[in-house]
């Protein structure tokens, strides 16, 4: 590492020599800029501008209503629904692949590995990440099947074992939104599965068996090794995670289209209602102007925590 | 930091796992391998289980299904499902959508993200920093803060409902990961090389082409191969974007069968498992790219 690249003494290299052979630095950067704006940067703006009007899309005017769209917001009983239900995404999509994830990762690299062979480690993981590769859209498919009340997967099941009295799975407004979770913690398992095996061949095999000949076993190994060698992975999965778990969207539209009983609405699916089926334009906007914000301060939050946990560990 | 082992490590005891094999193992430790590898193995199969009952339901008659369920086997294996399937949809005009769509995106998000980085990374632009900061706040936007400006920018550019409006926002939010991540990269490149190359004559052009991109090259090929799938999973802006079936993408031409309950369930399972098989071959051919690539972006 010769070069922290974001180094505070600027090294003049390059930078007095504008229009040197070869091009101005500008102009390899013009591109991505260009694009950026263009892609980003000018539809958020636009974003942030109709959520302060009246709008019903097309060639409807456009009326300013100022924050009016934000206020209704704040009280608007469907939309605090639909972020209560985020909490339950994170549980589906953050808290419980994580833990689940980093029990499987570790059962995997240090004790499966080594009792039955790295090959049954790598099948056994590829497994749980299949899931991952697959379009949302498909799973959201198999899913519809498996989870369909008359002749799903799910209930034929359960029927076979005896259990007669099954629930109507994505049509009970009680449990629809578990049905919807179980959903989510099946693709979500394997992204941490395969990031903690990574991490864990970083950690020195040394400290592992030093322990071993220590008579530590598998649980104190766990607890006292492999937890906080890869703790800078299990942050980046639960940051990454946590974003995603606030940009749900896909499964909800195929699996419930929010119902039933708007029980399983999210935000994302509830901004796209406004855009897309209730022509209130204004309002989606809002609403997704807010997301961005929640999302945007999550993630900040998240690296701050982790600035400090850092800061506290040296 | 609490390791137990520090001390131990010190002592520096030579490991001999051959000694460790030798061992005869007791009936106590035996069962408890068994049963961790039953355990974690039920679960694999749990995980697997949809696609495996999607197999098997993908090919039998929509009657065979009807009468049987979901968890008999077939009375007959048949095409008559996946026919049904390609009948709705335009499944090869789909596939090739999604394979244009999936590689341009691949290879213009990596070319962009080459140049931002290369601007940042070693030319040290003014505000190279901040921009990196904003362009990891796009990543991280949720695409219906976009969608609704996008779709009329695509309106006014005569690209909706053409690939190239899909092909355009996802080169470019790539492109904006890849600047993110292989700026961190760049700065692993040693100086001296490229002092070197600045002596021997060789242009900012020249260096990008014969020196920073091809150490750079194991990262923009795991990168490829991640945003090939990730474009081609792509799901809400292409449902926007796209509701012309002649410029659909292979998940989005499934999903306008949503809710269309006159159709066999054997169909939709037809549908589901034709378009998951492209990810799924892309996925075994370059599995171990990817394996080392899911490495490279946790330490992003």
């Amino acid at each position: 590492m010769t070069t922290p690249q974001m180094s505070t003494q600027r090294v003049p290299r390059g930078q007095h020599r504008r229009g040197a052979r070869g091009g101005s630095y500008w102009l390899y950067l013009a591109p991505m800029l260009v694009g950026f704006t263009a892609v980003v940067a000018v539809p958020f703006v636009a974003n942030v501008w109709v959520s302060l009007h009246r709008w019903r899309g097309g060639q409807a005017p456009m009326s300013w209503t100022g924050l009016d769209n934000y206020r209704t917001l704040a009280t608007d009983h469907e939309f605090w629904t639909s972020l209560g239900n985020s909490l339950y995404m994170i549980v589906a999509v953050v808290v419980v692949p994580t833990l689940v994830g980093l029990l499987l990762a570790s059962v995997l690299f240090d004790y499966l590995g080594k009792q039955f062979g790295a090959r049954t480690a790598a099948v056994l993981r590829a497994t749980f990440y299949l899931p991952q590769i697959v379009p949302i859209a498909v799973a959201g498919f198999i899913w519809a099947w498996v989870l369909d009340s008359r002749e799903g997967v799910l209930t034929v099941g359960l029927q076979l074992l005896g259990l007669d009295r099954t629930p109507d799975w994505l049509g009970d407004p009680d449990v629809a939104l578990y049905s919807v979770m179980l959903m989510l913690i099946w693709l979500q398992i394997g992204y941490p599965v395969v990031i903690f095996m990574a991490a864990l061949q970083r950690v020195d095999p040394e400290l592992y068996e030093a322990a071993e000949l220590d008579g530590a076993g598998w649980l104190s190994r766990f607890r006292h090794i492999t937890v906080p060698q890869i703790r800078p992975e299990v942050f980046v999965v639960v940051l990454t995670a946590t974003v995603n778990s606030l940009k749900v969207f896909a499964p909800i539209l195929i699996l419930t289209a929010g119902g039933p009983e708007n029980s399983t609405v999210v935000p994302s699916y509830y901004s796209y209602r406004n855009f897309f089926e209730l022509s209130r334009v204004g309002y989606g906007s809002t609403i997704s102007t807010v997301m961005s914000v929640i999302i945007f301060a999550a993630a900040s939050l998240l690296l701050v925590w982790q600035r400090r946990a850092d800061r506290q560990e040296a | 930091m609490s390791i137990p082992s520090d001390t131990a490590l010190s002592r520096s005891r030579p490991v001999r796992p051959a000694e460790k094999r030798r061992r005869r193992r007791t009936p106590r430790e035996q069962l408890t391998r068994w049963g961790v590898l039953a355990v974690v193995g039920l679960m694999a199969l749990a995980t697997a289980l949809p696609f495996l009952l999607l197999v098997v339901n993908a090919f039998r008659s929509g009657t065979d299904y009807s009468t049987h369920g979901p968890l008999s086997w077939p009375e007959a294996w048949t095409l008559e499902s996946v026919r049904g399937y390609l009948g709705r949809v335009d499944y090869p005009v789909a596939l090739w959508n999604s394979i244009l769509i999936s590689s341009v995106v691949a290879v213009v998000g990596v070319v962009l993200g080459l140049l931002a980085a290369y601007s940042i990374g070693v030319g040290r632009v003014r505000g190279g920093g901040g921009l990196l900061a904003v362009l990891l706040l796009a990543t991280m936007l949720p695409q219906e803060a976009l969608i609704y400006p996008l779709f009329y920018g695509a309106q006014a550019t005569g690209t909706l409902n053409t690939v190239w409006s899909v092909i355009i926002v996802f080169s470019v939010l790539q492109g904006a990961f890849a600047t993110y991540l292989l700026s961190s990269v760049m700065a692993t490149v040693p100086v001296e090389l490229l002092e070197a190359a600045r002596l021997d004559g060789a242009n900012r052009r020249q260096i990008l082409v014969r020196i920073v991109a091809p150490l750079l090259r194991p990262t923009m090929g795991v990168l490829v191969v991640f945003f090939f799938i990730w474009t081609w999973n792509e799901f809400y802006i292409p449902l926007v974007l796209l509701s012309d079936p002649a410029s659909q993408t292979v998940p989005i031409a499934l999903s306008t069968l949503r809710g269309q309950y006159s159709i066999d369930i054997t169909v939709l399972n037809a549908g589901s498992l034709l378009s998951l098989l492209p990810t799924l071959v892309f996925f075994v051919i370059f599995q171990r790219t990817l394996s080392r690539g899911v490495t490279a972006g946790a330490v992003k």
